[in-house]
């Protein structure tokens, strides 16, 4: 019995969103009369983040604090429409919606305030405290919450705006079968290392690096949250998950988590993770998405470092034991590769 | 079906009900006592987001039959802070980033108190030992070990 190690890289070129139906997404944002405001989405925060995102995009945008945002989501009823959580849209998508919704609230913000401080909106800018001010006289200033208030009993506006962001519908060209599938792309590179047991087939991951590009990072704690987690789980697909394991008839495949695989917590690996931030010229804040990606590299780069181990080229996921056994078994014993 | 009067300690406080036979534990705690931090996930002891504390041990309470509570102190994730104040592994699950869509964390930090209450500066392989009968699908976990070994060292630089 030999455990051999190997090491095997793979890139990616990740689509942001995708292009059926323009791939829409809108958001609503106001304010309420004590100066606060509320991003209306039906778009679904599963934890990735997606609410604190959109809530630092309104913030920023409109020039208030980002406590004195509230982003209320996943309401399809009431909510505008968001085509949905998935292909890693949703900083860039809904990001995109809500910004372009509170620079609409943030014009009539500006408008309500110069009526009030009788001068032109032109003139005045936000601090981000939660006051608006003359530009170079900051003593000329009033709180978002009086701006607020007189909109809504004496001026009687709603500060508001509506936002959504669509992607051109691009068409196959019938002379080249050219199209344009995406605006954006997010970029990843993943090296493991691995290692192969002969006898059992069992892999070990050892260790994985990564440099992901992915715009600009708009909140790194979320980004470097989401890479871990989604790196954990491109090695569960690549090795472990899957609903028909057992051979050689489906009825003896898991029905619960007992019996599907997963990697638990003895099984991961030191993953050194690189940022690189390139903002996209289209995203919000330069933001694209590290949503779906995150987790794809990682499959053919385990499939490569198994194959730089012990010389099987495995095809099918996920590479269980049984697989790299009965590889190693055809071609008569582990085939090293030479190049490390 | 004849009910059976069941008293134990939930929280620290003293509850008192009946029961039918048969019933497990997540359900009186979730559905009598409208305690639900523990997380119905699997229901047949495969995911640990169940997990409560039975007099200071982890248990998996969809699989621990109500009645066999009785005159036991049984601990959830409800009654691990102290008045407004997080509880120290709750707090470094926040700084952490330990949690995404959050449903395995009540199992998590109850099996991670499990832990620390018994050995208070654990090594990193008896946190991975303690959680793994803990399945998180978003974290790949790293994030969890390390709060819970953060949460340690916090404890030892206030004690």
């Amino acid at each position: 019995m030999t455990r051999h190690r190997g090491r095997g890289m793979a890139a990616i070129n990740y689509p942001i969103g995708m292009n059926l139906g323009g791939d829409p997404s809108q958001a609503l944002v106001h304010s309420n009369p004590s100066g606060k405001f509320t991003v209306a989405l039906s778009s679904i925060d599963l934890g990735q983040g997606m609410k604190s995102v959109t809530r630092q995009i309104c913030a920023e945008t409109l020039g208030v604090p980002v406590e004195d945002v509230y982003v209320d989501t996943a309401d399809s009823d009431t909510g505008p429409h968001c085509m949905g959580s998935f292909a890693s849209r949703g900083t860039h998508r809904v990001g995109n919606a809500v910004m372009a919704a509170a620079k609409e609230a943030r014009g009539v913000m500006m408008e309500a305030a110069a009526e009030e401080l009788e001068v032109n909106a032109a003139d005045l800018e936000t601090d981000g405290r939660g006051n608006i001010h003359v530009k170079g006289a900051p003593h000329r200033a009033i709180s978002v919450k009086d701006v607020a208030i007189a909109a809504q009993f004496r001026q009687g506006k709603t500060i508001s705006g509506r936002g959504i962001f669509l992607v051109p519908l691009s068409d196959v060209d019938p002379e080249t079968g050219e199209m344009s599938p995406a605006t954006c792309y997010a970029h990843a590179c993943l090296v493991a290392e691995v290692e192969v047991d002969d006898e059992t087939g069992e892999v070990g991951v050892i260790r994985m690096d990564s440099a992901y590009e992915l715009g600009r990072a708009l909140n790194p704690r979320l980004v470097e949250q989401q890479l871990v987690g989604g790196a954990w789980m491109g090695m569960s697909h690549a090795l472990y998950e899957t609903t028909e394991p057992y051979y050689p008839d489906p009825r003896q495949g898991p029905r619960d988590f007992v019996e599907y695989l997963m990697p638990g917590p003895g099984d991961i690996c030191p993953h050194d993770i690189a940022v690189l931030e390139r903002p996209a010229p289209d995203g919000p804040f330069g933001g694209k998405g590290p949503g779906e990606m995150c987790a794809n590299p990682v499959l053919p780069a385990l499939a490569n470092a198994i194959f730089n181990a012990v010389g099987v080229r495995i095809d099918e996921l996920p590479i269980t034991p049984e697989k790299v056994l009965r590889a190693i078994r055809a071609q008569g014993g582990a085939r090293p590769q030479t190049r490390r | 079906m004849t009910k059976t009067p069941l008293q134990f300690r939930h929280n620290g406080r003293e509850v008192a009900l009946f029961v039918d036979g048969g019933t497990n534990l997540l359900v009186v705690l979730r559905e009598m006592l409208g305690d639900v931090t523990p997380k119905f996930g699997c229901g047949q002891g495969g995911c640990g987001a169940c997990t409560v504390l039975i007099d200071g041990e982890a248990h998996l309470s969809c699989l621990t039959l109500a009645e066999t509570v009785e005159g036991r102190a049984v601990e959830t994730l409800d009654g691990i802070k102290t008045g407004p104040n997080l509880h120290p592994l709750q707090q470094a699950f926040a700084e952490g980033f330990a949690a995404q869509c959050g449903y395995c964390t009540p199992g998590m930090l109850m099996a991670a108190k499990a832990l620390l209450d018994r050995i208070p500066q654990p090594s990193r392989e008896q946190v991975v030992e303690a959680i793994s009968g803990n399945i998180c699908r978003c974290t790949g976990y790293e994030p969890i070990i390390n709060a819970v070994l953060a949460a340690a060292a916090s404890r030892r630089a206030s004690a």
